[in-house]
């Protein structure tokens, strides 16, 4: 063979060879020895940093294991990647034993059938569906179904306002209505400071509150057969009430309709550039931001006064994080073992307490960690004035069409056109139509 | 060669210009750097009121920063390398061979420059499942199956763009090695590659860029121990807030190595390599 | 030096080897030299592309999600929605098509022409000259989510850097917004091209290095300044790595998604509706798989028209040149 072809042959084989020499490391995904099996564990960033929940979870997977000898591979995922990766994972079969879900994803995931679903029997495995909070419960899957998780971790929306500001204004309480609320923000926008701040360019917090104004004017999104009626006077009303508070109200600042990144109402809040923010509930990202924590003031989401006919009590979401599993994996038993040692009144108790967040079941309640004004406030919102987001298929569709179409009107707002409830219509109408195809 | 003088007034002015225009946002990133995290996303000034040193401390625990920069470093690298040599080889064929089927091969590598990336992510990933189950190769969730992957993302423009270049090689220098002894590989690596070595600097910064860059396929192809720079960086994104300040200093602290990498390289964008070899 | 014939040398040197199956080796050496790239290509590229031009004829949802087999066949349902052009979905992708192409055009002309200059200015070496070239690559090398993010940062209305800086050389009079309204469609040129003009930059300059200093001088010597050198030496040298370079450049930008995404977050405002976020949010967010591939595959048969309408147009020009 002549030595040229033989040189190119060779040169093609190496190259061959090169990516299989790279060094690759394994990943694990569930290997199974009979006796003990590794769960591979998918956990949300729910801390400070995901080294932080790394080591917040650690101590409490050592105890798992220690009491019953399976262990636990821990991968904790940012926000922005979860849902893409639990979506490769339905799709090729290959995932992990457990995961966190976001509570308003279970109707979507449960449509692909690719968790488990928890019937009474597999219930009851993980110590029975009574221990939970009917709020938290509530927000598991599609109304009629078995739950498609168990809830982990509760959040409710909250009004929070800066105590000494309103000190200062004069104003003794916070406003229960939002007649009230809009008459407390005129009088804290002033010189450059505002009254109520709103992440007007984020589709998750615009579509939340839009959701809780609807329940309050008595709207819906969908009907009970699951087809969507975004186009009503309720949810207009809904709308233009959000919109108000920049064009007509004045009691926030036009620019916050670029507040796209999901942090800056939070930080102008902290920051002391406005009086309020309605807000999941964020003590630890409130002290990172630097804000004083006497100056911290939380109460419900007001209401309308008078409530309009058909209208519910509602001034939060369910918000809050669910645990799955994985219908494929290869340890159900070990699975299941894991899901009840987190949703055990011990763990509940440890893992909110550090995580800022609420317990979902009930038991874990008595401990005084529990009993401070703010998580007391965001119990009795959790318990007495939340709501799940709409429980169809579709809701995630609904998120993107509707919060859109919303972040749409705050910026024509910002610009300069006037928003009319003709026009909020309009925005619901093509809405609903992209959903209909 | 004779300049003239507007020619020289012009290369101070446009290049002052596109030199502000391109560090503009570098200045404000390290100015966010330095930067307690509520004054990020404060009003802008040019010199910031705090100075603090510590979100280039903090930005090594928050995240797992040094790990991270390993992977991608080495997922870059062996993409980049791996991926002009490849082409190098495809390249040659398309510049100095008029073979059957060269258009659609062609065409056919361009094409995938059309399809958007979130369509054959997960085909993609199924793909690379089964082969694991099938042969034992893991794929997902190491860096081999990423640096495959980048290799093969780089290849079509790596392909047209030296082949381009090939092209501007003038034949005479292929068949002047050829009568000197060696066979078209000979030639080819002996004489073509270093007249070519512009072009393969070119697209080996293209293609160690891309790696290091992508993201999308990385999020899905990586876990926590093997994941790289461009998805990790987005772990300074809690829940609640985004430490804005560690992501500048991380940011630009793993740009350091690759702007210095430029410095070096940069010496290689030099003509001269053809120039009177021929005549 | 190489011109001369080394006679003592003949070409076939050791082993003797019939005629035909040599010259057959030899017509197999550019298919062996495409293997390794054929090869990645079909596992990695092309393999997946087809399997998505299939998902395009399915109803792939979140119900059939982990079980895509067995989704049942849309034939060409999804391609009719993308095209109706009165129902609402249609119109949104007509209107975030035609966008892109206004887009595309612009940040192809803008960073092409600053990167052809920066090549020109750059190309005589002075002191210096290495680090302005590196200065140049720095957007290129900086992580995006990082450098995009810091753009959001500086377009806001009330505390970014380009108002404050507008307002001090008196260019404005109230401050505009940069990321919602009619400007965004700008700011969205203006961070692509912040973008793409380094890796023009870098291209043109390893190009040009191709081209032999002697042309420059017998240009010269003719009588040609600056500007004449480069539309008739550098220009018409260029043509090869030109046409890849623009093409790929539009094919590049058309499809990005990166720089919309993380400049505006996930709903960008209606004026700077990129088509590849369009098509992300209307399907794969929604868990719309069908209908995001029907999409793409439209895209791409766009593209690939006006890819083959210019890949001809090269040729014709060629051969007149």
């Amino acid at each position: 063979m002549r030595p040229t072809k033989l040189r190119a042959m060779a040169f093609v084989a190496t190259l061959a060879a090169v990516p299989l020499a790279a060094c690759s490391s394994s990943s694990s995904s569930g290997g199974s020895a009979a006796s003990h099996p590794t769960l591979t564990y998918w956990a949300s960033n729910q801390g400070t940093s995901l080294q932080d929940d790394q080591q917040v979870l650690a101590p409490q997977i050592a105890k798992f294991t220690r009491e019953t000898g399976i262990k636990v591979n821990v991968q904790v995922i940012p926000w922005t990647t979860l849902l893409t990766q639990i979506t490769a994972a339905t799709v090729s079969g290959k995932g992990p034993d457990v995961l966190n879900i976001g509570n308003t994803w279970s109707p979507s995931l449960q449509a692909t059938g690719a968790f488990v679903q928890f019937t009474p029997t597999v219930m009851s495995q993980v110590g029975g569906s009574s221990r939970f909070l009917t709020g938290s419960l509530s927000a598991t899957g599609q109304p009629g179904k078995p739950p498609t998780a168990v809830p982990l971790y509760s959040l409710a929306y909250g009004l929070y306002y800066n105590k000494a500001q309103f000190a200062a204004a004069g104003i003794s309480s916070p406003p229960g209505t939002w007649a009230e609320l809009i008459a407390d923000g005129k009088k804290l926008t002033r010189n450059g400071h505002w009254g109520l701040a709103i992440e007007g360019g984020s589709v998750s917090e615009n579509i939340h509150l839009a959701f809780e104004l609807s329940q309050q004017q008595g709207g819906a999104f969908f009907d009970t057969a699951a087809k969507p009626t975004f186009n009503t006077p309720q949810n207009v009303a809904a709308v233009k009430q959000m919109i108000d508070f920049m064009q007509a109200d004045k009691v926030t600042n036009p620019a916050d309709a670029q507040y796209s990144k999901g942090t800056e109402a939070l930080t102008d809040f902290a920051t002391g550039k406005t009086a309020m923010v309605i807000w999941q509930a964020s003590a630890g990202s409130l002290a990172k931001l630097g804000m004083n924590p006497a100056d911290i003031g939380v109460a419900p989401v007001p209401l309308p006064s008078p409530l309009p006919p058909g209208g519910k009590t509602i001034t939060s979401m369910v918000a809050g994080i669910n645990l799955a599993v994985f219908k494929d994996t290869k340890n159900m038993s070990a699975a299941l073992k894991f899901v009840k040692f987190m949703t055990s009144t011990p763990e509940q108790e440890t893992l909110n307490q550090t995580y800022g967040s609420l317990p979902t079941v009930s038991a874990a309640y008595s401990d005084p960690a529990f009993h401070t004004p703010a998580v007391t406030t965001f119990r009795s919102i959790l318990s007495g004035s939340a709501a799940p987001m709409p429980g169809v298929p579709q809701e995630s569709n609904f998120e993107t069409t509707v919060g859109t179409a919303i972040i749409h009107l705050y910026a024509d707002a910002a610009t300069g056109k006037t928003v009319t409830s003709a026009m909020v219509a309009q925005a619901l109408s093509l809405a609903q139509q992209q959903l209909g195809g | 060669m004779h300049e003239p003088a507007w020619f020289r007034w012009a290369r101070v002015i446009g290049l002052t210009l596109l030199g502000l225009f391109a560090l503009l946002p570098v200045y404000v990133m390290l100015t966010s750097a330095l930067k307690p995290l509520p004054d990020v996303e404060g009003v802008f000034r040019w010199f910031p009121s705090h100075l603090t040193l510590s979100p280039f401390v903090d930005m090594w625990s928050t995240i797992p920063l040094g790990r991270y920069l390993v992977n991608s470093i080495i997922v870059s690298t062996t993409a980049s390398v791996a991926s002009v040599l490849i082409a190098l080889l495809a390249a040659y064929a398309v510049s100095r061979y008029r073979f059957r089927g060269r258009q659609a091969f062609s065409i056919t590598v361009l094409s995938t420059q059309m399809f958007p990336g979130i369509l054959f992510l997960l085909p993609l990933f199924v793909i690379f499942v089964n082969l694991g189950q099938v042969t034992g190769l893991n794929l997902y969730g190491s860096r081999t199956g990423l640096i495959i992957t980048y290799m093969t993302f780089t290849l079509p423009f790596a392909i047209w763009m030296l082949a381009a270049y090939l092209d501007t090689i003038p034949r005479d220098l292929d068949d002047a090695a050829k009568v000197d002894g060696s066979g078209p590989m000979g030639a080819f690596i002996r004489v073509v590659i270093p007249a070519a070595v512009p072009g393969i600097v070119a697209v080996l910064i293209y293609a160690f860029m891309t790696s290091w860059s992508e993201m999308l396929f990385a999020s899905v192809l990586t876990n926590d121990s093997t994941r790289t720079l461009a998805v990790g960086l987005q772990g300074y994104a809690t829940q609640n807030q985004v430490y804005w300040n560690q992501v500048m200093a991380a940011s630009l602290t793993v740009s350091v190595p690759i702007v210095v990498g430029f410095l070096l390289l940069q010496r290689f964008l030099v003509a001269g390599m053809t120039a009177g070899s021929v005549k | 030096m190489v011109d001369t014939i080394r006679a003592e040398q003949p070409v076939a040197a050791s082993a003797p080897s019939p005629p035909r199956s040599r010259r057959r080796r030899r017509e197999l050496l550019p298919y062996l030299l495409l293997l390794p790239a054929i090869c990645l290509e079909l596992l990695i590229h092309i393999g997946p592309m087809l399997a998505g031009v299939g998902i395009s004829f399915l109803q792939l949802t979140q119900f059939y999600l982990s079980n895509w087999r067995a989704a049942p066949f849309a034939g060409t349902a999804n391609y009719a929605v993308a095209l109706n052009l009165n129902g609402a979905t249609g119109q949104a992708l007509l209107h975030s098509f035609t966008v892109t192409v206004f887009y595309t055009i612009l940040v192809l002309a803008i960073s092409w022409t600053f990167g052809l200059v920066a090549a020109v200015l750059t190309q005589r070496s002075f002191r210096g000259r290495g680090l302005v070239r590196t200065v140049f690559l720095i957007p290129f090398a900086l992580p995006v989510f990082a450098s995009v993010i810091t753009w959001n940062f500086m377009l806001q209305q009330q505390t970014g850097a380009v108002n404050r800086i507008l307002l001090a050389l008196h260019l404005t009079r109230g401050p505009p917004f940069w990321l919602i309204g009619p400007n965004s469609f700008y700011s969205l040129v203006i961070v692509a091209v912040w973008r793409t003009w380094p890796f023009a930059f870098l291209i043109l300059t390893a190009g040009m290095q191709s081209i032999p200093a002697d042309l420059y001088e017998a240009a010269a010597l003719d009588g040609a300044g600056i500007g004449a050198q480069v539309r008739h030496v550098t220009l018409p040298l260029l043509r090869p790595v030109n046409r890849v370079l623009l093409l790929v450049l539009f094919l590049w930008t058309f499809n990005d998604f990166t720089t919309p995404f993380t400049l505006f977050g996930s709903a960008p405002p209606t004026q700077a509706d990129i088509i590849s976020i369009h098509i992300y949010e209307n399907s794969f967010v929604s868990w719309n798989f069908g209908t995001g591939s029907a999409m793409s595959v439209l895209l791409l048969l766009f593209l690939l028209l006006v890819t083959g309408v210019y890949l001809a147009i090269g040729q014709r020009g060629e051969r007149h040149a």
